[in-house]
């Protein structure tokens, strides 16, 4: 017993010493539960990253927090108060990443989400999001709309906090676009069926359907309008942007469309659009890892907080060192400053009162074409 | 809402209460005859389809290594206890039920994966895997703790469904997946489409109820089973060997849950996580027919099915406030007129 106690120690002590030489940044993603699909790219990104960051020596400290809010706090206040990190980068779903904010503020902690937070916690000024706002990328289909004569569109959405920003993103532009939102319809991620959901939104003859789904889940709406035999408009959202929704959707959803940020199609971009190299950096080594073709939206989110990480940490070291409250402050600040930041989903420009920091540049729209995604010119 | 909207929500209704239906008889089977309450009777549903998809696609499915751990545990769980009792006869009957079979077909599974075999050989290599786990998990997390309350049953049963999801989520990737369908057919009823799968659902719903109604009246073995469900232990005087029933009990929803699985594969995009929401429904359904009620079940099942196409056409963010909300009633309606069982006694 005595020695096991001393080993521990001396484990620990050397644990101690290590901490004082490195950056730590504490990761929380949703890799099981209902998020997985989304959650586990999310966090391959991190097994490709380079051992420094921004300069300094880096430790990824990674939690599995099952797309559960609850874990996601016991998580963030653990890898605070007892890893005494540095940064949270996390979590990967909507509810999770919200409720961590409450955390990073008490706790005095900058914290990068990688998905969109809920509109009180956008507010947070220890909190930055990477995934482009709803608003934002709804915006590249109110336009699409607007170009192609739709007048009436439904939705159908999630019934969660996913569902309610993509909705909300949607209505922002439904007014300047000239669009009608005709029907609002919700379903469930583990559904089974929306035969339900389809037959009223057909009955109000839609010009256009918009699904506010995520991952393979996703395709359900879009499959059942196919095999009732939906003419119009499909458009999906940022969210579905991985190879297995088009496997599960198959021929189903040919012509489907949706925005997604530039990293997706990145060798179908100008080479004078600035994302376009950090996009074929990241996907080449992420894809050496991974697989050809295994490149998606979310690893590209981990990749951008990662950029945004080490450009903020390089401001931050010349002013404290790791491991202190002055550090996070510093941190917290650079990450405000943080200028023409050059990622794979958009060019980042944080300032007070913007802690999303992209413009139309983030955004590109795409259409599935022979079970690709095809850009949209 | 018109006439043909009804119709074609009825439709959409039955062809998921018959699969909920499945799932109820399963349930209530277990239940009735070893008092576990099955939570992971819908994961059954989601391996299978899994499985399913797996072969189609020409991978080795991830449920053969559950079937290798749990069939090596439970071989050496059974050869200790005969060795320590001292019953060596008994070893190589166990030696086959619990290891032979089982490497049969994983070793078919793993050696015809890569090959595009026909579908419907594809469909019973699966439901034979999925089958083998029923015996098992029995055997390994259930028969050593049989005469235990039924809470803690559950609370076994709880982990036992923690555990399998957590493993499909290793075996199968966090991705949902579709089937091929087995037929393309389709024809026009009036407004209705009827597709071929949506027929295969029903006729093979109709077929199992009406299977098992033959089994638990016309064979001896049925007899047995329902016996040890009615009487414990007077079964057992009877020389009625429960834990031999139990794990028949297993075997037969094993499969139920398989063959639902097989089903509602095509219809609906199936993720690792899908089977505890429609094992859920399933048991909602099971209540409603008390538990013991394979016909009562049945109908809750397809009442579950209707509520939930309707509500999902009416309300559809409280689609699922709305089905669970129908247990409240039942459970009301059943407690006022219930007689204590035996546990209650206890």
């Amino acid at each position: 017993m005595k020695q096991k106690s001393l080993i521990a120690l001396a484990l620990a002590s050397m644990v101690g010493l290590q901490a004082h030489a490195e950056v730590k940044v504490g990761v929380i993603v949703g890799a099981t539960g209902p998020g997985a699909s989304l959650g586990i790219p999310y966090k391959n990104t991190f097994s490709v990253l380079p051992k420094t960051l921004g300069g300094e020596a880096v430790q990824y400290i990674i939690m599995d927090d099952g797309t559960d809010p609850t874990n996601a706090v016991k998580h963030a206040r653990k890898l605070i108060t007892e890893d005494k990190v540095d940064l949270i980068i996390g979590s990967s779903s909507v509810p999770a990443a919200t409720s961590i904010t409450d955390i990073s503020s008490e706790l005095k902690t900058p914290q990068i989400a990688l998905s969109p937070v809920g509109p009180a916690a956008s507010k947070n000024p220890w909190v930055f999001t990477i995934p482009q706002p709803a608003s934002i990328m709804m915006g590249a289909v109110a336009d699409h709309m607007k170009a192609n004569n739709v007048k009436n569109v439904a939705y159908i959405g999630y019934s969660d906090a996913w569902g309610d920003l993509v909705l909300n993103g949607l209505k922002t532009h439904a007014d300047s676009a000239g669009v009608k939102i005709v029907a609002e319809e919700r379903y469930g991620r583990n559904d089974t069926s929306v035969a339900g959901q389809i037959l009223k939104i057909l009955a109000t003859n839609p010009d256009a359907v918009v699904v506010g789904g995520s991952g393979t889940p996703g395709a359900l709406p879009h499959v059942t309008l196919a095999e009732r035999g939906y003419k119009g408009k499909v458009y999906h959202n940022h969210g579905v942007i991985n190879k297995d929704f088009l496997r599960v959707g198959g021929k189903n959803i040919e012509g489907g469309f949706a925005p997604t940020g530039p990293v997706m199609v990145a060798e179908q971009l100008p080479d004078s659009n600035p994302t376009k190299k950090p996009s074929l950096e990241f996907i080449k080594s992420y894809e050496a890892s991974f697989g050809a073709g295994s490149r998606n939206a979310f690893a590209a989110y981990s990749y951008d907080a990662y950029l945004l990480a080490g450009n903020a940490v390089a401001e931050a070291s010349k002013k404290a060192k790791s491991g202190t409250p002055e550090f996070r402050q510093a941190l917290r600040d650079a990450l405000e400053r943080v200028k023409n930041v050059n990622g794979t989903h958009a060019v980042y420009n944080m300032t007070a009162t913007d802690h999303a920091g992209v413009d139309s540049r983030a955004r590109v729209l795409v259409v599935i074409e022979n079970g690709d995604w095809k850009l949209v010119k | 809402m018109d006439f043909t909207i009804a119709a074609l929500l009825t439709q959409d209704g039955v062809i998921t209460g018959a699969v909920y239906a499945l799932l109820a008889m399963g349930i209530v089977l277990v239940f009735s005859v070893t008092r576990v309450i099955f939570v992971p009777q819908g994961d059954y549903v989601a391996y299978a389809a899994l499985t399913m998809a797996a072969l189609q696609a020409g991978k080795t499915p991830g449920v053969i290594w559950l079937l290798l751990i749990l069939s090596v545990l439970a071989t050496l769980m059974e050869l200790t206890q005969h060795v320590r009792a001292k019953n060596l006869r008994k070893i190589p009957r166990a030696l086959t039920q619990y290891l032979g079979w089982p490497a049969l077909w994983i070793l078919l599974a793993y050696f015809l994966a890569p090959v595009q075999l026909p579908i419907y050989v594809q469909a019973a290599l699966t439901l034979a895997l999925v089958t083998c786990l029923g015996p098992l998990l029995y055997r390994v997390a259930f028969q050593p703790v049989a005469g235990a309350s039924v809470l803690v049953l559950l609370i076994i049963s709880v982990a036992v469904h923690l555990a399998i999801t957590g493993l499909g989520l290793i075996f199968f990737g966090p991705e949902g997946s579709r089937t091929t369908p087995y037929s393309d057919a389709r024809f026009s009823l009036g407004p209705l489409q009827i597709t071929g799968q949506s027929i295969w659902v029903l006729a093979a719903t109709a077929l199992a109820i009406v299977g098992l109604y033959l089994f638990f009246t016309h064979t001896l073995r049925g007899k047995a089973l329902q016996a040890t469900a009615i009487n414990r232990v007077g079964a057992q005087l009877m020389g009625i060997r429960s834990n031999e029933a139990g794990s028949q009990a297993f075997f037969l929803s094993a499969m139920i849950g398989g063959l639902s699985g097989l089903l509602i594969a095509p219809i609906t995009t199936i993720f690792y996580d899908t089977g505890f929401l429609i094992g859920l429904k399933g048991f909602v359904a099971a209540i409603v027919g008390g538990l013991f009620s394979y016909p009562l079940a049945a109908m809750g099942a397809l009442l579950v099915g209707l509520i939930e196409a309707f509500a999902s056409f009416w309300a559809s963010a409280f689609k699922e406030v709305l089905v669970f909300t129908l247990i409240l009633p039942v459970l009301l309606w059943r407690s006022l007129r219930a007689h204590h069982s035996e546990e209650d006694e206890e």
